[in-house]
């Protein structure tokens, strides 16, 4: 495999870090308590701590001279190839929560995957990321619950962002050439084979959340083509504005 | 033989940066400080995150550049994230520094069920948790049941 095809299978995971990352840094002041304000400002910088290994191992692969910044602030939103469920918006906390609690199992046995890719940086980033990844899931699935068997003001938001979000899943399990020639020559992960642990893991949760599983909601992919919805494009004005305005700037 | 002292020396000198976040842990004491070695002409000090996103890593390496430079060396400071960090490698003398400093320390990280963590003021088990995540990455919320008192655990990972 070439350093540039091997640079674009670590950006997408890079871009969904980064993109997630910046969804939950911007909720901070607006969490339900002061207590939940934290934990999302920490998820965030985890996060965004994954996010710069992966752009920076990104960066190395491609051999172009990009560092973190230049890939993360400097490319426009065709460029990122993040999954569509991590660039929806937070109407409410339900939202914030339900989008977290489907990324999340899908993280974790993705990164115990990648734990043992013959890529020793990546493995190395997989290592340390799946214990932050495991945190993250008995948070958000400790919300899911909360919310789900909560009131019925909190039942009925968490089955209505889970309905609106569901037509993201199908994306997390696709996989292309690309995906498959990572996972082939020892590098990468088949993301379909990462469908029975998060079903298992999603099944067990909305059961203890009385939430039934959506059904209908159509599919939605494209994330990893560059195809966005037209959140993303918001979400990265926030993200680059300054960075763009300012080049060079510092403090 | 010279360089090789010189080495130790660095690495002891190192070794004893308190780290910005929790002042009374070094960042030897944490298991930060990975390695200091010599590679061709240079000396290479191997650093680990404790978290992905750890704030105070880059603080930490402009101290490592400072300290080394201040003992007349020039340093290239190296991120390693395998093997992943754990709490398993504080020492015994570490925690009870930081149950001193008011922080209760680390269960061990590799089992599952541990004892309820001790409060570091009243020394009480009858504890709680107030919020998983804390005032860092490192550290979640808790309080005492009997003295009543809100305090800082370091998470076991």
């Amino acid at each position: 495999m070439t350093g540039e095809d091997r640079a674009r299978w670590v950006l997408r995971h890079a871009d969904d870090c980064l993109v997630l990352a910046q969804r939950l840094g911007a909720q901070v002041s607006r969490g339900p308590d002061l207590e939940e304000d934290i934990a999302g400002a920490n998820l965030a910088i985890d996060l965004l701590g994954q996010a710069r290994a992966l752009l920076t191992h990104a960066g190395e692969l491609e051999g172009r001279g990009r560092d973190e910044d230049a890939l993360a602030m400097e490319r426009d939103e065709r460029a990122f190839t993040n999954l569509l469920l991590v660039e929806q918006p937070d109407p409410d906390f339900a939202h914030t929560i339900v989008r977290q609690f489907l990324f999340d199992a899908w993280q974790v046995p993705l990164y115990e995957a990648l734990a043992r890719s013959a890529d020793d940086v990546l493995a190395g980033i997989a290592q340390k990321g799946v214990k932050e990844a495991r945190y993250h899931l008995s948070h958000s699935a400790g919300w899911v619950v909360r919310l789900g068997d909560g009131t019925d003001e909190s039942h009925r938001r968490t089955a209505g962002a889970l309905h609106r979000l569901w037509r993201f899943s199908d994306e997390l399990f696709e996989a292309d050439d690309l995906d498959l020639d990572m996972a082939d020559a020892g590098l990468g992960v088949d993301p379909s084979t990462l469908r029975p642990a998060w079903e298992g893991t999603v099944e067990r949760v909305l059961s203890e959340a009385t939430l039934d599983r959506p059904r209908g909601t159509g599919s939605r992919s494209g994330g990893r083509t560059g195809y966005h919805t037209e959140h993303l494009g918001h979400l990265l004005s926030d993200l680059q504005y300054l960075h763009r305005s300012h080049q060079g700037a510092s403090w | 033989m010279n360089d090789l002292l010189d080495l130790v020396a660095l690495r002891t000198e190192l070794e004893s940066i308190p780290d910005p976040e929790v002042p009374v842990l070094s960042i030897g004491d944490l298991g930060v400080l990975r390695d200091v070695t010599q590679e061709g002409g240079r000396v290479v000090v191997v650093v680990t995150p404790t978290y992905s996103g750890c704030p105070a890593m880059d603080h930490i390496k402009d101290l490592i550049v400072e300290v080394a430079g201040a003992a007349g060396h020039s340093v290239e400071v190296r991120t390693v994230y395998s093997p992943a960090w754990t709490t398993d490698w504080m020492s015994d003398d570490a925690r009870e520094r930081l149950a001193a400093y008011g922080i209760a320390p680390p269960g061990p990280a590799t089992v599952t069920i541990t004892e309820p963590v001790r409060c570091p003021r009243c020394r009480s088990r009858r504890t709680e948790v107030v919020s998983r995540f804390g005032t860092t990455a490192c550290k979640s919320l808790m309080r005492c049941r009997d003295c009543l008192e809100p305090f800082d655990h370091f998470k076991a990972i």
